[in-house]
């Protein structure tokens, strides 16, 4: 496990705002599964920092950053779709899937 | 009670645009603290528009603005919109435009469902740092597009509808339709934005039998009246320009009495003086009737005078114009060469009558012109619809009138409308102040050009048909001869003119022969005067010699005596 590179992850939410919360959980859900222990999560409310949504050109909530390691990739949405974020990050497809193929 | 500040009121309420037609459409501008949405097609103008509201807003209202840019990149915007002039870049430098790039990243990775908070959150920040009081959202639909269901769609743009009441600021979503056509708005998937929003204006560009056509409408405006047809529209080098309804726009003439020549002595004799200065004439006629040498010779005269003078040729090349009047002694190559006059050709195939509008107007303004020919109008009817070519005609008029411009237009007549006085395509012929027609005249195997003048209003003007004549040394009027009801013309008037010359010649030597007889006779007196002196002068001399003689006589008679 500690061979793995730590996965920062930054979020940001809109206070609490329906798709944000879900978001935050489906994010907390899928580190808790696929990166145990080797995750960190920045969460950036919009509304209390909307210079760095700025910054960061942010302009749809909820959206993740994955920071690194590299390459920075970003998710806009809920995080619902499991394999779409899984691929996206650059993670192994979860193994229900797997089996399905 | 309320009176003394109702206008100020009406002023606060509605944001002004500077796109000329579309204050005046609007009663004023969009509204102010309220949504305005912004349809249409590809390639229809919503960017402009918008833009123009901005840099208007930011540079003559005092109004900071922000552009959201959706589809576009905000350095693009600003670059394909430098040359419309507003100083896009300079107002962004000084903080009084923002603009944001909103696009959605090409590698955006989407996964359920999200919300505009983040958007939202961020301009709130930089609209209170700039004091924004407008706010641009381009191409709304692209965002929109990405939403999962129309539920997820509608929510979002009532949050931005929401945002932009509780910030008070006039804000302006424009949005693509699916085509071209207008009407299939209402079953676009964000519909119902027409129904959320305060105000929604509808551009449309149309291909008219393959002349592009633009049109601006306002389909709603809550709480103001307002122009409700469509207006035609345009793209100039200023920006967006909107044509708006005659009866809005007609300005005060600037009336004259002044009389300007229409470069043929006789015409300005029957007119009893000329055309008025700042009128607008119109010379209808069939192909061939001297149309443009009649308003040639109104621009030569023009130039003559010293006023600066735009010739608009829609048939044929200037040089051809030049060369043609050339012929009837209209010599006009001069007064091109010091910029008195200028030729504009502009032949009937490219862009719409709206567009030439544009192009006359900007051509007049910079020759400064006090005159301006336009040889045909017609042709409009050609490049578009009867309707539009009609008003661009009739704004045409207005224009030339507010500026104080006299205007001689022609117009062709159709070879298969009845004889005479015909209308003239457009119904031009209603707005004009004078009206002249030319006609052929066909008597004893002659076609003969015949010029009568239809209407002149304020002029009293010749009823009579006269006959007009093209020569070397230019054109000139025919005195009119009436035989049995009908106007002579050519060989008949030419007959009729040689009778009168052998008459006139035969009196003529009569007159020299009596003369002549008179001064023999006066010569024969003069002589017998003469001899009849000098045998007086001989009879007074032999007089005086008999008398002398006879006294010597005398006197030696009595001195006989007294020896």
């Amino acid at each position: 496990m500690s061979r793995r590179a730590t996965y920062k992850f930054r979020l940001y939410i809109a206070d609490e705002a329906y798709n944000s919360t879900q978001a935050l959980a489906n994010l907390n859900a899928m580190c808790r599964e696929n990166l145990p222990g080797h995750h960190e999560i920045e969460i950036v409310d919009v509304f209390r920092q909307p210079k760095r949504a700025l910054e960061d050109c942010v302009f749809m909530t909820p959206t993740l950053i994955k920071l690194a390691p590299h390459p920075v990739r970003r998710i806009v949405g809920t995080l619902s779709q499991k394999s779409i974020v899984l691929q996206t990050l650059g993670l192994p497809p979860a193994k229900t899937e797997v089996l399905a193929e | 009670m309320k009176s003394a500040g109702s206008n100020a009121k009406v002023m606060q309420a509605k944001a002004q645009t500077g796109i000329a037609g579309l204050d005046e459409i609007t009663a004023g501008g969009l509204p102010r603290a309220r949504t305005t949405l912004l349809l249409g097609g590809p390639g229809s103008g919503k960017t402009i528009l918008s833009l123009q509201f901005l840099a208007h807003g930011a540079e003559k209202c005092k109004e900071p603005g922000i552009f959201v840019a959706f589809e576009e990149s905000s350095k693009r915007v600003i670059a394909n919109a430098s040359s419309f002039g507003w100083k896009l870049e300079s107002l962004r430098r000084q903080r009084r435009l923002f603009f944001l790039d909103a696009q959605p990243a090409l590698d955006l990775v989407q996964s359920g469902s999200f919300d505009l908070n983040g958007m939202l959150a961020a301009l709130e920040g930089q609209a209170s740092a700039m004091k924004a009081r407008r706010i641009v959202f381009d191409a709304l639909d692209i965002v929109l597009a990405l939403l999962p269901n129309a539920a997820a769609r509608r929510r979002e743009v009532y949050r931005l509808h929401e945002w932009l009441l509780a910030r008070g600021l006039t804000g302006l979503i424009t949005a693509k339709t699916g085509g071209d056509e207008a009407s299939s708005i209402s079953q676009q998937p964000f519909g119902f934005m027409q129904f959320m929003v305060d105000c929604a204006i509808i551009l449309n560009h149309d291909v008219v039998i393959g002349v592009s056509q633009r049109n601006l409408r306002v389909q709603k405006y809550r709480g103001s009246s307002f122009d409700e047809n469509e207006c035609p529209m345009i793209i100039s080098n200023s920006g967006l320009e909107v044509a708006t309804a005659p009866a809005l726009s007609r300005v005060h003439a600037k009336v004259s009495n002044e009389r300007v020549s229409s470069g043929v002595l006789r015409l300005d004799t029957m007119l009893g003086g000329g055309y008025y200065r700042g009128s607008s004439v119109l010379i209808t006629g069939f192909p061939g009737t001297a149309k443009t040498t009649l308003s040639g010779a109104f621009a030569e005269a023009a130039c003559k005078r010293g006023e600066r003078t735009l010739f608009v040729s829609f048939d044929s090349d200037s040089n051809e114009v030049i060369r043609d009047l050339g012929s009837v002694g209209i010599r006009m190559a001069r007064f091109v060469k010091t910029g008195m006059l200028q030729m504009a050709s502009a032949r009937s195939i490219t862009g719409s009558a709206e567009s030439y509008l544009v192009r006359i107007k900007t051509l007049a303004i910079e020759q400064r012109a006090r005159c301006l020919v336009i040889d045909p109008v017609s042709t409009w009817s050609n490049s578009a619809s009867d309707l539009s070519a009609h008003s661009v005609a009739e704004r045409l008029i207005d224009w030339t009138k507010a500026n104080g411009i006299t205007l001689v237009c022609t117009s062709l007549l159709d070879e298969m409308a009845s004889h005479g006085a015909a209308g003239s395509p457009m119904q031009i012929s209603t707005l004009a102040d004078a009206w002249v027609h030319l006609s052929y005249l066909v008597q004893a195997g002659e076609r003969n050009r015949g010029l009568s003048i239809i209407k002149s209003r304020g002029t009293a003007h010749s009823n009579q048909v006269r006959e007009l004549i093209l020569s070397n040394d230019g054109v000139t009027l025919a005195d009119t001869y009436t035989a049995g009801g009908e106007v002579l013309m050519g060989t008949l008037r030419w007959e009729k003119e040689r009778a009168e010359r052998i008459a006139g010649e035969v009196a003529a030597v009569a007159t020299k022969l009596k003369r002549v007889r008179l001064d023999a006779e006066e010569a024969e007196l003069e002589v017998r005067v003469k001899s009849l002196n000098v045998e007086l002068e001989a009879k007074r001399v032999e007089k005086a010699l008999l008398i002398h003689t006879t006294k010597s006589l005398e006197g030696d008679a009595s001195r006989g005596r007294a020896h």
